[in-house]
């Protein structure tokens, strides 16, 4: 049965291991028996690290008995797999890393110890970060804890689908076009990815490195600022890695809106959309006037071009990325009657449909004779997009629209490779130009076919480096309506042998 | 607004010719099964059409943007700092000899 210990948020957790009337170690124990009974209907985890969660875990209680105060004391932690933590396995989700053990730790999961996390497990994710359901994954299938017939999203899915079922309380995902924002609105969390290069990448695995982005997936506002908080900042590891004053968010959270124009997108205008989830919408909007915002009608006429923009860079970028993975260093080898031979085996074994195709598409759009017609029209391209954006901050403070534009699908039903990058309509355009921008929730439908509510996403978008803005504004709304609070997720109450779901 | 300034149809569109995908596959060095490059070539095909619309776009006299957020060249002091040791690189290798990485031939024999 559901332990309430692991429905607390990372504040609460904080606070009472600081306060010493709660210790991390138990924290640790109720979320590992917890995981141990819900995973193998969610299947969030591709590992679970019981032994390493306990040590830490006693590690924070020792550090916190000799004085030091840790924003996020006891608070278990999901880590993305493609995220290297020292002696775990870190296999991206892919056959070609399946059995690879990280030799260190990457900046962004390194601070969030620093900060007082205790990892429980490395979550499942889309192959490489390739995907928008999960189903990517080469190691295993996870499912969405509101309705296990659902996709959690992706690519960043099981640290989705693990802090939705209350295995963990901060969630660490990356997000290249949606990869955050997408997987928190299918399991009714924040998802927040920061401005490009306000998280270190150092120890990241590499998929579109000019968009890659970490940040956190948490069931409140305030534990994503306490997560965002923890890991951002400089890191000369990371050449990409921004360079200036970090503004803590966690103490400036908002419960009004007063004073702030929020544009609304004229290409992102949700009539189209289903009336059910266009009402959603609509309601959404409302409560940030009601909040004290003006709303005000925004272009990004160039909005409509970032799915075959993204669609020629990221896989250009991964074509390169990917190069890495060649049987010789590290992962797996499939041996042939010469190097070539050897290269050209273990790639067709080691990566599944979705990379493949990724890499091909990448490899022609930068080959020659092409490469100025896709690549660089692409780049161009995304010079619009960006440029669009600048505009409508003349305008605007925030922008608001859907982070997806339906709920959570069922396995297979997006078999057509181009019907699920348009999962990431929304999201792209945000990640192109670089800008930071989260999803928060915002009420719930029942999709066709369906008979439980899924929960939906409101994306709220901000200029460079307006981290601390956003997460006010999403905190005001998240306070107003509360949508989050609505329905439970349906794994979280049972204990269920898997043959039953 | 804009869009009518930025959309010019007499632009060329992209190559919409056939994707030889067992050639970009040496390229990519991955070998794919004739199963695959029949259902990847018609994938990318189809994906080619959709990102064909960029044709629309004129960006004639607009720059490239490689990264959006300010970058610059990354320097530091020319000092040693510490680093993974050998043992712990070598241990993950498909195959060693020694302190070395083993690999297939790759000089045919004369």
């Amino acid at each position: 049965m559901s332990n309430p210990l692991t429905e607390r948020s990372a504040a609460a957790i904080a606070r009472d291991v600081n306060a010493r009337t709660l210790s991390a170690a138990d924290v640790a124990d109720a979320v590992l028996t917890h995981i141990d009974d819900v995973d193998p209907q969610v299947g969030s985890y591709l590992t679970v690290l019981h032994d390493r969660a306990r040590e830490v875990a006693a590690q924070v209680d020792a550090r916190v008995a000799a004085g030091e105060r840790l924003p996020l004391a006891g608070v278990p932690l999901a880590v993305k797999d493609n995220m290297c933590l020292t002696g775990t396995r870190t296999t991206a989700g892919s056959k070609i890393l399946e059995r690879w053990v990280a030799p260190y730790t990457s900046t962004a999961v390194e601070r969030l110890l620093a900060a007082g996390c205790v990892p429980v497990g490395k979550s499942n994710m889309d192959e490489f970060a390739m995907g928008s359901s999960c189903e990517n994954s080469a190691l295993g299938v996870t499912r969405n804890p509101y309705d296990v017939t659902r996709v959690p999203g992706g690519s960043s899915g099981g640290s989705a689908s693990a802090v939705a079922a209350y295995e963990a309380a901060i969630g660490m995902g990356s997000d290249t076009g949606g990869s955050i924002r997408e997987p928190a609105a299918f399991c009714n969390l924040v998802g927040f990815k920061p401005t490009y290069g306000r998280v270190s990448r150092y120890g990241l695995i590499a998929f579109a490195s000019s968009l890659d982005q970490i940040g956190p997936l948490t069931r409140t506002v305030e534990d994503a600022a306490l997560a965002y908080d923890a890991m951002a900042g400089h890191d000369d590891m990371d050449s990409t890695s921004i360079d200036r004053p970090l503004e803590a968010t966690a103490g400036h959270l908002r419960t009004d809106l007063r004073g702030v124009k929020i544009g609304l997108v004229k290409e992102f205008a949700t009539g189209k959309l289903d009336a059910e989830i266009h009402a959603l919408y609509e309601q959404a909007y409302r409560d940030l006037e009601a909040l004290g915002a003006e709303l005000v009608e925004v272009e990004l006429p160039t909005a409509d071009y970032g799915v075959a923009t993204y669609y020629l860079i990221a896989p250009a970028e991964c074509s390169s990325n990917l190069a890495r993975f060649d049987g010789v260093r590290y992962g797996l080898r499939v041996d042939g009657a010469d190097v070539h031979d050897m290269y050209e085996r273990t790639r067709a074994a080691g990566f599944g449909p979705e990379v493949k195709r990724r890499i091909l598409i990448g490899t022609y759009a930068l080959s020659s004779g092409y490469y100025d017609a896709y690549y660089v029209r692409a780049q161009k391209a995304r010079t619009l997009i960006a440029q669009d954006f600048e505009r409508a901050w003349k305008a605007c403070d925030f922008i608001a629209c859907p982070a997806a534009s339906s709920p959570a699908f069922q396995f297979n039903a997006k078999s057509d490779p181009y019907s699920m990058y348009l999962m990431d309509y929304y999201t792209i355009p945000m990640s192109l130009a670089g800008l930071p921008a989260l999803s928060v929730p915002c009420g719930w439908v029942k999709p066709p076919g369906g008979d439980r509510p899924m929960p939906m996403g409101l994306q709220l978008c901000a200029p460079l480096f307006k981290e601390r803005e956003l997460l006010g504004a999403a905190h005001a709304y998240e306070q107003k309506t509360k949508h989050a609070l609505t329905h439970r997720p349906l794994i979280a109450d049972t204990a269920a042998p898997s043959g039953s779901v | 607004m804009t869009t009518s300034l930025r959309t010019n149809r007499s632009i060329p569109t992209l190559s919409s010719e056939k994707i030889d995908v067992r050639y970009v596959a040496k390229l990519a060095r991955i070998a794919l099964t004739d199963d695959e490059i029949e259902r990847f070539g018609a994938q990318l095909g189809d994906l080619l059409e959709h990102v064909d619309s960029l044709a629309k776009l004129d960006v004639s006299a607009v720059a490239a943007t490689a990264q959006v957020v300010e970058s610059r060249n990354v320097e530091r002091e020319d000092v040693v700092r510490p680093c993974l040791d050998r043992e712990t690189v070598l241990e993950q290798a498909p195959q060693r000899q020694g302190g070395f990485f083993r690999v297939p031939r790759i000089i045919a024999e004369s």
